[in-house]
């Protein structure tokens, strides 16, 4: 296993990755054998522009496109066809709108994003098809999307669905249509350090878009077959090649939301799929007291201030959340502050070779990276002990591991440390 | 409006609409009754489908009244293979058929049917060698259209027919839903045939199932006796009175309307030809009913929207076995991926007035010289 803070040089030994004390990091690169222009990251990488896995294959300059419909994912397609490769482009229907509460004869926005795809395909030229995936969808995404809501979690349904859908799924695919790469327009990089026989998983150049947190979760093997032609280029290019390029979601806002539950309103949805309701329960201080009512513990996130519906003489926060009980617990802001967390089925992308670990950590999408220590623990676990308490640590929730722009590795939070 | 999209379906005719309400007002029983108000409706019901029978050239005895072609495609592939499992389980069908065929034969192939796909000729034709080539002693079914609805094409239904006297095992179904009412078709070749009132100005919600009397075939909708044991329920009265009237209006006046619809497929296509990009895909040969065109480098989706924007229906094929993918019918004749998903429908009636067509000339005009650009030209 490499050590990673041995091979980095003095001047450049401190592990730093908080964007907020440090808005312009723009590191210089440290490898031994290969150039990393504009790398603001830390960890040495050793860029060999070689990948071992597609070499080998039979067709090495072709790829399965995922085209959502939006532009970014369009944008992918048209670079990559640019640059020479063979591209198929394919678009997953995920859901219908029976699975999502909607009447038959509503256009669903799902069929608007394949149409969008579609004429994308079109111009560019390139064999197009809708793959149907709505069982799955179902049964690896909707179903653990209510399992973990009902658990008490806040579930991030988007990392599943990069998981198991976009690439476990388009990956099986590519193969067996004899395609190297499989292609999205997420904004990443990946690169293959030749010195550590590793695929490194790195922050995309736009630091307003990158995308790595929901990435974590990608092994080796599936890193070998992944290209994200947008990893360096900036929104507004991607914006400006659309627009170029005459594409029909050139102007196209980005997704929001979660896809299933447009209205946001997940607690509807979940009555309505499952056929329960949840019902009503007590809000509690800190000692157990009851102070209130609740609609139903699911309605509830950590760390959610607005929609309690009961006023208190200082500012409370839903602290916690009990759904044996059915209770929800309410406090002040200082008792959301937690000094760590537990996380399970972690992916490491860069394996750990020490106990400790010094790392900055999101554990939500937009969040500025926190310094901390992480500890690896047996059966896919890890801890992991911010240097300064941290605010809403959420179950359910992903946390992912940086050592300066590069993802170390990440997981699923399942609970949070008080003290050390 | 300008509508022209008569193959996905038509407007009701008044007479049709005024026989249905005179029979629903008039009829209040269930046909099933066996009181003197079943007996009136039982009454009429056999008028109805006696009329019907002579029409077609067929015994009332063999037409079973369904909710529509979809129902009569259903009952037929998934009634037929049911029926004969014990012969065999191989299905030979096309690449053209509507996905009321094409679904349940998914559906029996899941189930563990053996399908065969016979190839389609540059013509749009079935390639009947290569249908010689794919029967076997324990094929059970053919299934094919007579008219494939995104060309028109005309398919050899009595060849076909005559190629099958060889296998005694294997039942015809034909899918004649674009040619009843439109063009001559003879019964007389197949097992069972389907067609729908709503294609040739009658209203949707009803179809017929037309069935030889020897053929055995389980029903898709079991209970009751009903009028046919084939399909229970209570007969839609109102609806099949309005079948026979719509069946009535168009076989009478068929000669007249072909005539009128082929004399407006030739003035559409003549004026398609000064238009830059346009390729006609219909094969020489197809119902005049039905013109499949495309646009040089513009999707057909794309078209469709845009005449759309301007009052003017025109069809994309849409339902199919994979999304996004191109034509199979358009594909087999212009052997081009991008054509084919260039292609769209025009379908026309003797209805359609010319001033009608020249709109449309004049849109797609300007659709061309709109996108001549990115299309190349």
């Amino acid at each position: 296993m490499p050590d990673i803070s041995r091979k980095m040089p003095e001047n450049n030994g401190k592990i730093t990755g908080d964007y907020e004390e440090l808005p312009g990091n723009n590191g210089q690169s440290s490898g031994t054998c290969g150039e990393m222009p504009g790398s603001p990251g830390e960890t040495p990488v050793t860029d060999c522009r070689t990948n071992p896995a597609a070499e080998q294959s039979a067709r090495p300059k072709s790829a399965l496109i995922a085209m959502s419909g939006g532009v970014d994912s369009s944008v992918a397609a048209y670079i990559m066809k640019r640059d020479g490769y063979y591209c198929e482009g394919t678009t997953m229907r995920l859901y219908r709108n029976e699975d999502i509460g909607l009447g038959s004869f509503r256009t669903c926005c799902s069929q608007k994003d394949i149409e969008d795809a579609g004429e994308v395909a079109f111009r560019l030229d390139i064999p197009y098809e809708v793959l149907d995936l709505t069982v799955d969808f179902k049964k690896h995404i909707i179903d653990k999307f209510i399992r973990v809501y009902e658990a008490g979690g806040t579930p991030n349904p988007c990392i599943d669905c990069n998981r198991y859908m976009k690439f476990d799924m388009l990956l099986k695919v590519a193969e067996e249509r004899g395609l190297s790469y499989v292609v999205t327009g997420h904004y990443a990089r990946i690169q293959y350090d030749c010195e550590r026989g590793l695929y490194l998983l790195r922050k995309a150049a736009d630091p307003g878009k990158d995308q790595s947190y929901v990435l974590y979760m990608l092994g080796q093997e599936q890193l070998a077959r992944i290209k994200f032609p947008l990893g360096d280029i900036p929104k507004d290019e991607t914006r400006r090649i659309a627009a170029e390029q005459g594409f029909v979601n050139a102007e196209k806002h980005d997704s929001q939301d979660i896809c299933f539950v447009p209205d946001g309103d997940y607690v509807g949805f979940m009555e309505q799929y499952t056929g329960k309701t949840y019902p009503a329960g007590d809000f509690t201080d800190r000692d157990g007291n009851i102070v209130g009512h609740h609609r139903g513990a699911v309605h509830y996130t950590i760390g959610q201030r607005k929609g309690i519906g009961i006023s208190f003489n200082e500012p409370v926060y839903v602290t916690a959340k009990d759904m044996a009980k059915n209770t929800v617990s309410l406090g002040p802001e200082n008792e959301l502050y937690k000094r760590g967390l537990v996380a399970e089925d972690v992916n490491w992308i860069l394996p750990p070779d020490k106990s400790a670990i010094e790392v900055t950590a999101r554990t939500r999408y937009r969040q500025v990276e926190k310094k901390g220590t992480a500890y690896p623990l047996p059966g896919n676990r890890l801890k992991l002990i911010f240097d300064e308490p941290q605010r809403a640590i959420t179950v359910g929730q992903a946390v992912v591991l940086y050592d300066g722009d590069v993802v170390l590795g990440g997981g699923t939070i399942s609970g949070t440390v008080d003290g050390i | 409006m300008i509508y022209l999209d008569y193959s996905a379906n038509t407007p009701p005719d008044p007479a049709v609409l005024e026989k249905y309400l005179e029979t629903e007002k008039q009829f209040i029983g269930n046909a099933n009754s066996n009181h003197s108000a079943g007996e009136a409706v039982r009454r009429l019901l056999a008028d109805v489908t006696d009329n019907i029978a002579a029409l077609l050239g067929v015994l009332p005895a063999e037409i079973i009244y369904t909710s529509g072609a979809s129902e009569s495609n259903n009952m037929a592939v998934k009634g037929i293979l049911r029926a004969q499992r014990h012969v065999g389980r191989h299905v030979i069908s096309t690449p053209l058929e509507h996905p009321s065929v094409s679904g349940p034969v998914t559906f029996l192939n899941e189930q563990g049917a053996e399908v065969d796909m016979v190839r389609i000729d540059g013509d749009g034709r079935i390639d009947l060698d290569n249908l010689r080539e794919l029967l076997r002693g324990d094929t059970v079914l053919v299934t094919v259209t007579a008219v494939d609805s995104e060309l028109g094409t005309v398919q050899p239904v009595d060849e076909i027919a005559a190629i099958l006297k060889d296998f005694p095992n294997c039942r015809l179904h034909v899918d004649a839903t674009q040619a009843i009412g439109k063009i001559p078709f003879d019964f007389g070749n197949a097992d069972t045939v389907t067609f729908a009132p709503h294609k040739f100005y009658g209203q949707n919600g009803t179809g017929v199932l037309v069935k030889k009397r020897s053929l055995v075939i389980e029903p898709l909708i079991h209970g009751g006796s009903g009028l046919s044991l084939s399909r229970s329920g209570t007969p839609a009265a109102g609806l099949i009175a309005g079948l026979g009237e719509a069946l009535r209006l168009s076989l009478g006046a068929l000669e007249e309307r072909l005539e009128a619809v082929s004399e407006l497929n030739a003035y559409l296509k003549a004026g398609l030809r000064s238009i830059p990009g346009i390729r006609i895909n219909s094969p020489e040969g197809a119902v005049p009913h039905i013109l499949n065109i495309s646009l040089a480098g513009v999707k057909g989706t794309a078209i469709q929207k845009k005449l759309s924007d301007r009052g003017i229906m025109v069809s994309v094929k849409s339902a199919c076995s994979t999304e996004g993918t191109p034509s199979r019918a358009v594909l087999a004749v212009s052997r081009d991926r991008r054509n084919a998903l260039s292609s769209f429908r025009i379908s026309l009636s003797h209805l359609t007035e010319r001033r009608e067509i020249d709109a449309l000339l004049e849109a797609l005009g300007d659709i061309s010289r709109e996108c001549g650009t990115e299309a190349g030209l």
